[in-house]
């Protein structure tokens, strides 16, 4: 990303001042190049290194520690034809589509309320943000509480009379999934409430003036104007929302175990348990680059329209 | 939390270091384990007190809280990262073997010749599980089994029917209690417990020689059997009988038959401690059930320590020490009886043991006997295992047929 758009500036900059003599690309300040060195090669050994790594492994029967005994796609195969791993991919088509589009409308949502210039406008942005200063371990054991049925939402309601009610969402297998989402909502909105509202922040008072002159109706000026407007923000939003998404580890361990059953099982736990619980690294590394492999399908068409487009403006 | 473990243990190891620092300590020896509930902190400190007052050797505490599956990983990378410490805490059996065929672990055979282990300790399959191509590399410490069921006595007589004494008439129960309000059986939400008290059903139900030829053989044929078909019957009634405890923890369960809200649960000798600590009397508040009263055999699993290989000779001298002395006879009572699991001697006394206890320790000493789970299935398959019997659990559609194909198939395929 930042590569790109460095190219693009410089293009730019470039564009500006033709004519003069410029050294070669390579050369130009030479002190940053020199002090971006570690940071390159960190990426390269950690980064891509390690994926290599990992890809490499995960066509071996490695065990507990890592072995060059060739499997072929053995640790494919067998990943393949696990319940736990299509379920784990399930679960997270779900909560990831459910949960890109929750963030970002109730983001929106409280960031353009918060925005119509209200009184305690301060107190209320703690409060919708509060939630992300905690970690998702915490997250999910507050909302294991408040889900728990003797003691949380559903045995409040009894209390108040109505003995039918029934909520009990972390112990039925089928909406499990809607369990961690309300719990995930919970902590990842308030960040993209900031992030909208600093865009909204952005957007220039003479276009509301104007808006206003033509007698729009403020609805239709959010939707046909400012958010077409706020294009970049929404981008960063869903980048953070999206990489939140694949990650989703510790608030499931924290929350349901994965349980009941297998029911709210995701891949990352799968990795971690096929890595630690049964000793397989094979299979956990073959789990990972699965992982990697679903991300790079998404991020690279979506990387060519975003920033190859870009190139040609 | 972690950040605050790592303090705790941090000042655990500090003030151990500044208790010592005086004595003329030859070696100070690292050892890791979870044990970090009450009576399991107790019952290692037994141990450490026996090291440093008996050898001129310190011990330093290496405790990692979190259980072993957080615990595990950590040592492994510690031991492969180059700074192993003295000695590690695992379940014996097969979760150690890749780093013994590694090289990385002390072989401990003239220790256990010299010491005589191989006439002492009872289970003999424990001294197996600690041995490879014919070398010992660890030293067993105590015997935990599952084969148990406790049951609550009170709740039986308030649902007006007779204690039951195996698995059959105990099912013959489970209507009438349910009539009084109690769930019959307590089961965990967590995945091991269900794989667990499955593996208690299938040995008491299905008797020894087809456990064996499933679980030691691989036998899928046998898993597909008559003798499994039965196992897997009652697994089903269960989870129909536990429908009504929604608990995660195998001590909540405990606690649930303990109050009474349920009548049983089928648990790990572990699980009596929990009794004890709610002050019931074996034999008049609460009973056990061995094999589910229908076949007694235990299984014996446990822990053990492992010693990785050190360059210092001084080093590998403290921790053969080490290892005599987990098994010095002193040393096993003190530290059984302050954990609740068995001594691996046969030769030693417990002293005054409660009647479960005490039925425990006659099942060993007649050699009624089966090596654990751990000891036979690689990791691997066993969480497998418990992937598949916690969706069996979980999923009320999927029949007790399902299951038993399923389950005889990654027989077929473990190591």
């Amino acid at each position: 990303m930042a590569v790109a758009e460095d190219a693009g500036s410089t293009g730019h900059r470039a564009a500006a001042s033709s004519g003069a003599k410029r050294p070669s690309r390579l050369l130009r300040n030479p002190m940053s190049k020199i002090a971006l060195v570690p940071m390159i090669a960190i990426a390269l050994v950690v980064f891509l290194g390690g994926t290599v790594w990992t890809i490499v492994y995960s066509f071996t029967d490695s065990g507990l520690l890592p072995r060059l005994d060739w499997a072929g796609l053995e640790q494919y195969d067998r990943l393949w034809s696990t319940r736990k791993w299509i379920v784990s991919i399930q679960n997270l088509a779900l909560y990831g589509f459910a949960s890109m589009i929750g963030t970002l409308v109730i983001g929106f949502t409280l960031a353009a309320l918060l925005d119509r210039k209200i009184r305690f406008e301060g107190v209320f942005r703690s409060i919708f943000l509060y939630p992300f200063a905690l970690s998702f371990i915490v997250t999910g054991l507050v909302w294991q509480w408040i889900l728990n049925p003797q003691f949380g939402v559903q045995g409040i309601v009894r209390g108040w009379g109505w003995e039918s009610f029934s909520f009990d969402p972390l112990n039925n297998p089928n909406i499990v999934m809607w369990g961690l989402l309300i719990a995930g909502l919970w902590q990842g909105t308030g960040l993209v409430m900031c992030i909208m509202l600093a865009g909204l922040r952005g957007i220039d008072e003479d276009i509301w003036k104007a808006s206003r002159v033509d007698g729009i109706p403020v609805w239709k000026t959010y939707i046909r104007v400012i958010i077409p407007m706020m294009r970049p923000v929404f981008v960063t939003a869903l980048v953070l929302i999206a990489s939140g998404i694949v990650k989703l580890y510790d608030l499931v361990v924290a929350q349901t175990g994965g349980g009941p059953g297998i029911s709210s099982e995701v891949p990352a736990k799968y990795v971690m348990s096929a890595m630690f619980g049964s000793q397989n690294l094979g299979q956990g590394f073959a789990a990972s680059s699965m992982m990697l492999l679903s991300v790079v399908i998404i991020l690279i068409p979506w990387a060519y329209l975003e920033f190859g487009g870009k190139k040609r403006g | 939390m972690t950040g605050i473990n790592r303090w705790l243990s941090g000042t655990a190891i500090a003030s151990a270091l500044a208790v010592t620092a005086g004595s003329a300590g030859a070696v100070e020896l690292e050892v890791m384990h979870w044990w970090t509930s009450g009576s399991e902190a107790g019952a290692v400190q037994e141990f450490a007190n026996a090291f440093n007052d008996r050898t001129d050797n310190t011990w330093v505490d290496g405790a990692i809280a979190g259980g072993g599956d957080v615990a595990r990983p950590v040592m492994v990378s510690r031991i492969l990262g180059g700074d192993p410490p003295g000695a590690f805490q695992f379940n014996h059996g097969r979760q150690a073997e890749e780093l013994i065929e590694a090289g990385l672990m002390l072989d401990l055979t003239d220790v256990a010749e010299e010491q005589g282990w191989a006439d002492v300790i009872n289970p003999p399959s424990l001294l197996d599980a600690c041995t490879y191509e014919g070398r010992i590399y660890c030293a067993p410490v105590n015997i935990h089994s599952w084969q148990w069921m406790w049951l609550n006595d009170a709740t039986f007589e308030e649902a007006g029917v007779e204690v039951p004494t195996n698995w059959e008439s105990f099912t013959e129960t489970a209507p009438a209690l349910r009539e009084a309000g109690i769930v019959p059986l307590a089961v965990g939400g967590q995945p091991w417990q269900q794989n667990g008290a499955f593996g208690v059903m299938a040995l008491a139900l299905a008797g020894e020689e087809a456990w064996l030829a499933v679980n030691q053989d691989k036998d899928a044929e046998v898993a597909r059997g008559e003798d499994y078909a039965r196992a897997f019957q009652a697994f089903g009634e269960a989870r129909e009988m536990a429908d009504g405890v929604s608990v995660q923890d195998w001590n909540q369960a405990t606690n649930a038959v303990i109050q009474g809200e349920a009548a049983a649960q089928i648990m790990g000798d572990w699980a009596q401690g929990e009794f004890a600590m709610a002050d019931m009397v074996a034999g008049e508040d609460y009973e056990c059930l061995p094999g589910l009263g229908d076949i007694a055999i235990l299984d014996a699993g446990g822990d053990a320590f492992y010693f990785p290989q050190q360059s210092d000779p001084e080093v590998e001298a403290a921790q053969k020490e080490l290892a005599a002395l987990l098994l010095d006879p002193e040393v096993q009572v003190a530290f059984n009886s302050v954990k609740g699991s068995l001594p691996v001697r046969g030769d030693v006394d417990l002293g005054s043991v409660n009647e479960c206890t005490q039925k425990g320790l006659q099942l060993l000493a007649d050699g009624n006997v089966v090596p654990s789970g751990t000891a036979l299935l690689s990791p691997d398959t066993t969480n497998s295992l418990n992937d598949l019997m916690t969706e069996f659990w979980n999923t009320p559609s999927m029949t007790p047929e399902d299951v038993q194909e399923q389950y005889a198939q990654i027989i077929e395929q473990a190591d």
